[in-house]
């Protein structure tokens, strides 16, 4: 894997390392062959608690861009690395450091920074990619960051952003399609990871199997859940390869819910490996059956 | 970043120019700023804690300790420089407030070909334990051998050291490290000059020449030994001269190993099993005095450590410390040579990555002493931008 990673970084004009895959994904699309890509954080981990591992600063000290998202996600592991790649080029005001959020309006921005209120983000909610329409805003200013870094390819990079761009389209309708039936429906996740997905496709997600963002949850927060979730006659739970599966099936067994498996990142989910379009067809089409089922009960 | 929005106008010692922090909007800070405090309560069937805790944050009497409160600040100095300081307060055993600068140093950020100074006063790079902080320790205090090396608060001293990450695919890591060889941290080598070692009085240790400095190198080297598994091992030897006398030379030799093992679907980090171990070995070349020969002690030490932890927030572990040495038949009795042996349990629950309650068990077994057993709990409370942690 690693060598082959190395062979292909050889052949191409930029070696581009983005923090998490969905990144990683975009750059990919855009770039194509001309680009190499790595990835730091597992797509089945959780993307708060990546290691600071050397071998992730040998990847940076090489990186001609690196994609971070901007929004404090990787604020426990990053920066030690980036102190430790010693590569100008990437660093936070050069040109070839990349925060993905730029230009995305952020939701659940803080009034204050308390911890009180759990682990917040100071930046917003940091889960942007989960809308597509953000997807687009993230491909744009890859491409131009792309074209600045390697001016010979530029027409190239254009030609791959249109491409993508055609094929978000063509999905988003699609998507936008298949959850048309279910607008309105409240659904339960794990972490505030889903609050862009709903808005963009006309689900309600406020309820949350964490009782603050980051803190675990609790017997008495669960209670809670299951009579909320009861009431509001919620029918699905999400959750992501990295949290408590058990969890989520506790209380879905008590609330007739069922649980679905979702990702964040390409490869979250089989199948899915390294393509964004997929990942999210593939996390479409799990809350758009298991909402149809839920219906037909 | 979550931190304090501080006034532009706060200066660290090597200026703050305008900083390009490492964070996203709307962070509009220069500096980040966190307190760590770290509290123990505990006992133990010895009632000389002083000679069974050796280390200077360890729990410090039966009762309770306040084992320390780090401020640490932190940020970009300008696109040249990052700066960092850790200024440490301790209360002691009699309510004194004692105030430690224990590291306050620049590294720079894109010097040229993969190479890196850092400048100031810094903990030694050698071995694992030395460089990290006791809030990042996994036992509520330091392993013997440490404190018997480098005393009870870590090598560290005023210097510069140069480090070159080498063009290989894989980590590795060259550092050398030249620094001042006298002072209060500096027990196994110029020390302070009145103060007594292997039996022969400090007669001080003024820097000469380039001899008279403590000259550290140290290589580092990481393996990604499965998608999951992580070895990362390493070497370091610290030379310098002791107070002893114009001969006094000290020189200390050191490896160093960790491995961690994190599920591909960790959450929250959780699960994982990590293994650290360290191995010390010193030449105490003492010059001789009025009375004394020049006699040359050696001794050595290590620990083993394994953490597991099980599930998110939970980590249960155990670490077995041992140390001693050969007086090669030295005209005094030297008890820092003396075999001692501990056997560690500890067990911590994090409610978050702000704050831990922790409880350790340990037997000692000392060869002049009875068996001690002995019980710690430690709590920990963290304000303001948490640093990230190395790996």
């Amino acid at each position: 894997m690693t060598s082959m990673l190395f062979a292909a970084a050889v052949l191409a004009n930029l070696k581009v390392v983005a923090t998490t895959g969905e990144y990683g994904a975009l750059a990919s699309a855009i770039g194509g062959p001309r680009i190499a890509v790595t990835v730091l954080a597992k797509p089945t981990e959780d993307p708060h608690f990546v290691d600071a591992k050397p071998s992730h600063l040998v990847t940076l000290n090489k990186a001609d861009v690196l994609i971070q998202g901007g929004a404090e996600l990787e604020q426990g592991w990053l920066p030690p690395l980036l102190e430790g790649a010693r590569n100008a080029k990437i660093l936070p005001g050069s040109p070839g450091h990349v925060k993905a959020g730029e230009g995305v309006t952020l939701i659940d921005v803080p009034a204050a920074l308390d911890r009180s209120q759990g682990d917040l983000h100071g930046a917003g909610n940091p889960h942007f990619m989960m809308d597509p329409g953000n997807a687009r805003i993230v491909a744009r200013h890859l491409a131009e960051v792309f074209c600045a870094a390697d001016a010979g390819s530029c027409a190239d990079y254009r030609t791959g952003l249109a491409a993508f761009e055609q094929a978000l389209d063509g999905r988003l309708a699609a998507w936008t399609a298949r959850l048309a039936p279910f607008r309105g429906t409240p659904i339960t996740t794990y972490h505030p990871t889903w609050k862009y997905f709903a808005a963009r496709f006309g689900l309600v997600s406020d309820v949350f199997l964490e009782p603050k963002p980051g803190i675990p949850p609790s017997p008495p927060h669960l209670a809670e859940v299951i009579t909320a979730m009861t009431s509001r006659r919620i029918p699905i739970v999400l959750v992501e390869p990295f949290q408590s599966r058990k969890t989520a099936e506790a209380v879905a067994s008590r609330t007739g819910a069922t649980v679905v498996s979702v990702g964040q990142f390409p490869g979250s989910l089989p199948g899915t490996e390294g393509d964004y379009l997929k990942l999210m067809d593939a996390n479409v089409e799990a809350i758009a059956s298991a909402l149809e089922k839920a219906k037909g009960r | 970043m979550r931190s304090w929005t501080l006034p532009t106008a706060v200066f660290l010692s090597f200026g703050a120019g305008l900083a390009q922090d490492a964070t996203p909007p709307p962070a509009k800070n220069y500096l980040n700023l966190s307190l760590d405090g770290l509290l123990a309560v505990g006992g133990s069937t010895e009632p000389d804690i002083d000679g069974l805790q050796l280390g200077g944050h360890d729990p410090a009497q039966r009762g309770f300790t306040l084992q320390n409160l780090e401020v640490v600040f932190e940020g970009a100095v300008d696109p040249y420089f990052r700066g960092q300081a850790n200024v440490i307060l301790q209360i002691t055993p009699d309510g004194e407030t004692n105030v430690e600068l224990e590291e306050a140093f620049a590294t720079t950020s894109s010097l040229p070909a993969n190479l890196q100074v850092k400048a100031g006063q810094y903990l030694t790079e050698f071995g694992r334990i030395n460089t990290s902080h006791p809030h990042v320790w996994d036992f509520v205090d330091q392993p013997i051998v440490s404190a018997r090396m480098f005393g009870g608060d870590g090598l560290r001293s005023v210097g510069a050291r140069l480090s070159w990450l080498m063009p290989t695919p894989f980590y590795s890591e060259l550092f050398l490290a030249v620094q001042n060889a006298r002072g209060e941290t500096l027990t196994s080598f110029g020390a302070v000059e009145g103060d007594t070692a292997f039996g022969r009085p400090i007669v001080g240790s003024d820097v000469a020449g380039a001899g008279d400095l403590l000259v550290t190198p140290r290589w580092a080297g990481s393996f990604e030994l499965t998608d999951n598994q992580t070895l990362l091992v390493g070497a370091s030897s610290a030379s310098g001269p002791n107070g002893t006398g114009a001969d006094g030379k000290t020189r200390i030799d050191g490896v160093d190993a960790f491995w961690k093992w994190k599920s591909a679907t960790a959450q929250k980090g959780f699960p994982f099993v990590k293994v650290q171990a360290e191995g010390m070995w010193r030449t105490y070349d003492a010059a001789a005095t009025e009375t004394l020969p020049a006699e040359s002690f050696r001794d050595h030490g290590a620990y083993v450590q394994v953490l597991w932890g099980f599930k998110p927030g939970w980590v249960v572990g155990a670490r077995v410390d041992a140390a001693g040495g050969d007086d090669g038949g030295a005209a005094l009795e030297e008890p820092a040579l003396d075999e001692r042996s501990r056997y560690s349990l500890v067990a911590t629950w994090y409610p978050t990555e702000y704050s831990k309650l922790r409880l350790q068990y340990s037997r000692d077994d000392r060869s002049a002493y009875a068996d001690a057993h002995t019980v710690w709990a430690q709590f920990e409370f963290l304000l303001g931008a948490h640093a990230a942690h190395k790996f």
